[in-house]
């Protein structure tokens, strides 16, 4: 869906400009505002609408098969660690608010600094475990999965 | 020309493309390589980069041997079941044993996956799937990578990778450019991993104009994975396996959840079920074993994709359609309704749009569904990629040469989309091969692998003036005209796009011509190709952002190259509803119950192509 950018609302601080995974975001070098330059790579992904801190950015269906009068704003909010939805339809008929999660945890603090981790003994390196396995795979004693222990044997060709 | 060269030298892993792979490549490669020098080139920002951008409902890779619900081993019956018996089954084993550890991970690190309130086990949307509210999925991910990364380059566009100039067939970094700065970046790397997309926009999309980003797979997803691999000499394997989706009409929103844990249907136009009616006359074409009529019904099997396409594709073209899905009963329940919405804005927002745009309540209303424009890609339903080396506990000797994950090109690993033979690996298998990649990455690094890697001023200064090229031809010619985009001697790269389509569609088997195609069109869309290969030449761009779409569009071409080749190749039709050899109508297991594995030689641009046994470590159930 392509994007567009309300004039009175963008300040020009380019937020949009570096989330866009499309690189179709750019600042207007008159006007000093975003625009989408190239509608027809636009995903409708909104990640320019919910990186926008002024909610300037809004979205209007493709013209080729999408009618005008429809509205889906979001609000994207890290700290309360949610998205709110409203979804308009074009006739008026239904108007819906929608919430999900987009995290448990205060943002960005569970992720382990891997270099911080103990390294890797020499004989997990020369098996098959990747970081924090073989716990992370059950989440209890168990092994890692292999052929033997799973009791089957390679043969080449149609056979099932 | 003004753009700096910009050389990031001593590079350990060279992570090229950081979607799901390539996040996982990166965050692992940390624990394995302590002192490693881990550096990320990704044409976007990592926070939205890749398929995965928008975020995602479900995580369709998940075993659950946790709670007991599924091994290893059953994840290979049904890729290979689906895939009509051809995949990798030493990697598909590999990334399922693996899988379960990577979501546990996920978890831990905020991402909200819905739990079972009773039993505690994570919420089924089917056998395979979880339900998650992944609008964060990216972001998450992309924290865990940043976390490990020496340096994370944002905007930078690999367009080729290095080669040692000391030794033959061995990889030495990459290069690309900055599409803001337009600056030349230099990557000098032991390894690369290659984590690039799959391809969308080959194939003439059903959507016109303004609509044509409005693809299934992402607009962004250039191919690059094979444009790079492909250059860079690597062996490829079933490019010909690209894949068709049955989606909600000009929307693609998504129909898993609908159908499995919605539990919606599809009808004809007279609100018949239509699929069993072509299930006959489908047997007799790809037989029995991949699809039993009367024994379906018994062993509840699913149906593979394609063969469910197929159906479709002919009960439209018997003049049924449109095929609607039933929503009407589901969404009268409230709590139903409302994840069927949730499913959309979690990850494909354009759906709700099109609904709300066009009044569609589907609690009232029976959606329209269409078959997609095919895609070339290897983590959905297809398994599109480069020829792979597995893990040596599992894979025989013709699938394994050293390091999981390594191509046949020394030192270059992929993950993702880029490896071959791995359908059904989504977004978790995609992470968890980033890690596999980035373990033996380090292993490679570590047992002296890489030593005395050349790359000579020369190669580095070739590719710097090949990649800026494009905007050298539109200043020496877009004067020689008044104004407009009509020039003798060149065309931009939206014209070379829209040339692209137009003759995958026509030639390779696109909705145009109902996945249709014969050995007689293949070879006339392959000189087509070459001339469109010629023009790649003479391509313009007139700003950074033109050149990035230039660049998209080689790697494009260079992948429908190979499609085209491998759907020469295979002279059968192994999935009939993804595409038809015309004039081999039928599956044919006597001499293509094989993997078909090409490779482009680096300096003549031909072709050879084999085949590959196809070994089965699993047997039925």
């Amino acid at each position: 869906m392509p994007t567009f950018v309300y004039m009175t609302r963008c300040d020009g601080c380019g937020q949009c400009v570096d989330i866009c995974p499309s690189d179709i975001m750019h600042i207007d070098k008159t006007l000093r505002r975003a625009y989408n330059i190239e509608p027809n790579m636009c995903w409708e992904c909104y990640s320019c609408v919910k990186a926008c801190p002024h909610q300037a950015i809004d979205v209007r269906g493709y013209a080729d098969f999408a009618p005008l009068g429809h509205s889906v704003r979001v609000l994207r909010d890290e700290e309360k660690g949610t998205i709110a939805w409203r979804i308009k339809f074009r006739n008026g008929k239904k108007d819906m608010d929608l919430l999900a999660p987009i995290t448990t945890k205060p943002w960005g603090t569970c992720i382990p600094k891997l270099s911080e981790e103990a390294a890797p003994a020499n004989e997990m390196r020369d098996s098959e475990l990747l970081f924090n396995e073989p716990k992370y795979v059950r989440m209890d004693e168990g092994g890692l999965h292999t052929l033997e222990s799973n009791g089957l044997k390679m043969k080449v060709g149609v056979y099932y | 020309m003004a753009y700096k060269t910009i050389i990031e030298d001593d590079i350990d892993i060279l992570v090229a493309g950081a979607g799901l792979g390539g996040t996982g490549a990166a965050f692992e490669a940390r624990y394995w390589g302590k002192d490693k020098k881990i550096v990320i080139a990704e044409k976007a920002n990592i926070d939205r980069s890749g398929a995965v951008a928008q975020g995602l409902y479900a995580i369709n890779c998940y075993m659950g041997t946790r709670f007991g619900e599924n091994n290893p081993e059953d994840h290979v019956r049904y890729a290979r079941m689906d895939l009509m018996g051809m995949v990798r089954e030493d990697l598909a084993f590999d990334m399922a044993r693996h899988v379960d550890s990577a979501v546990h991970q996920f978890e831990e690190w905020g991402l909200p996956l819905m739990r079972d309130p009773k039993k505690g086990n994570y919420m089924r949307e089917g056998r395979w799937q979880i339900m998650i509210h992944g609008e964060s999925y990216k972001p998450i991910v992309a924290e865990a990578a940043k976390k490990s990364a020496d340096k994370v380059f944002n905007r930078v566009c690999v367009t080729h990778l290095l080669l040692d100039d000391g030794k033959e067939n061995r990889v030495a970094g990459a290069v690309g450019f900055n599409v803001r700065t337009g600056n030349y970046h230099v990557f000098k790397s032991k390894t690369v991993i290659c984590g690039a997309g799959g391809a969308s926009n080959i194939f003439k999309p059903r959507s016109v104009g303004e609509g044509a980003g409005r693809v299934w797979y992402a607009p962004w997803s250039s191919g690059s994975a094979y444009g790079l691999m492909i250059e860079a000499g690597a062996k490829m394997t079933q490019m010909e396996n690209r894949i068709v989706l049955a989606r909600f009409k000009d929307g693609y929103g998504p129909v898993g959840a609908y159908f499995l844990h919605l539990k919606t249907y599809t009808q004809n136009c007279l609100g018949e079920e239509y699929e069993s009616k072509w299930f006959p006359a489908l047997t007799e074409m790809v037989g029995k074993e991949y699809l039993d009529t009367e024994g379906q019904h018994l062993s509840h099997k699913p149906i593979p994709t394609c063969l469910r396409n197929h159906a479709f594709i002919n009960e439209v073209n018997a003049g049924r359609g449109p095929i609607h899905m039933v929503t009407m009963e589901a969404f009268q329940d409230p709590h139903l309704e409302e994840i069927g919405w949730h499913n959309f804005l979690g990850m494909t927002v354009g759906q709700a749009v099109l609904w709300a745009a066009t009044d569609v309540d589907p609690k009232y209303e029976n959606p329209e569904l269409t078959t997609s424009e095919p895609y070339v890609m290897g983590s959905h339903a297809t398994g599109c990629g480069a020829w792979c080396s597995g893990p040596e506990d599992v894979s025989p000797d013709e699938y394994f040469w050293g390091y999981n994950r390594m191509t046949t090109v020394e030192g270059l690993f992929g993950a993702g989309d880029a490896v071959g033979g791995t359908p059904h690996a989504f977004s978790s298998g995609s992470f968890t091969e980033g890690r596999l990649a980035a373990k033996a990455a380090c292993k490679y690094i570590d047992d002296g692998k890489a030593e005395g890697i050349v790359v000579s001023e020369k190669q580095i200064s070739d590719l710097k003036e090949k990649i800026y090229k494009p905007l050298e031809t539109y200043r020496v010619y877009s004067n020689e005209v008044v104004a407009g985009s009509v020039n003798p001697n060149f065309i931009n790269p939206r014209q070379g796009l829209d040339r692209l389509q137009k003759l995958m569609d026509e030639y390779c088997g696109g909705f145009g011509v109902n996945y249709m195609t014969n050995e007689k069109l293949l070879q006339i869309g392959l000189k087509k190709l070459k001339t469109l290969e010629e023009d790649m030449d003479k391509i313009a761009a007139s700003d950074i952002h033109e050149l990035l779409r230039a660049w998209e569009l080689n790697h494009r071409v260079r992948t429908s190259e190979s499609v085209f080749q491998h759907t020469l190749f295979r002279k059968e039709t192994r999935w009939p509803g993804y595409y038809y050899r015309g004039d081999a109508m039928k599956l044919d297991d006597e001499n293509w119950h094989v993997l078909t594995v090409s490779q482009r030689d680096r300096k003549t641009g031909e072709y050879t192509m084999e085949k590959a046994p196809l070994y089965h470590l699993v047997d039925e159930e």
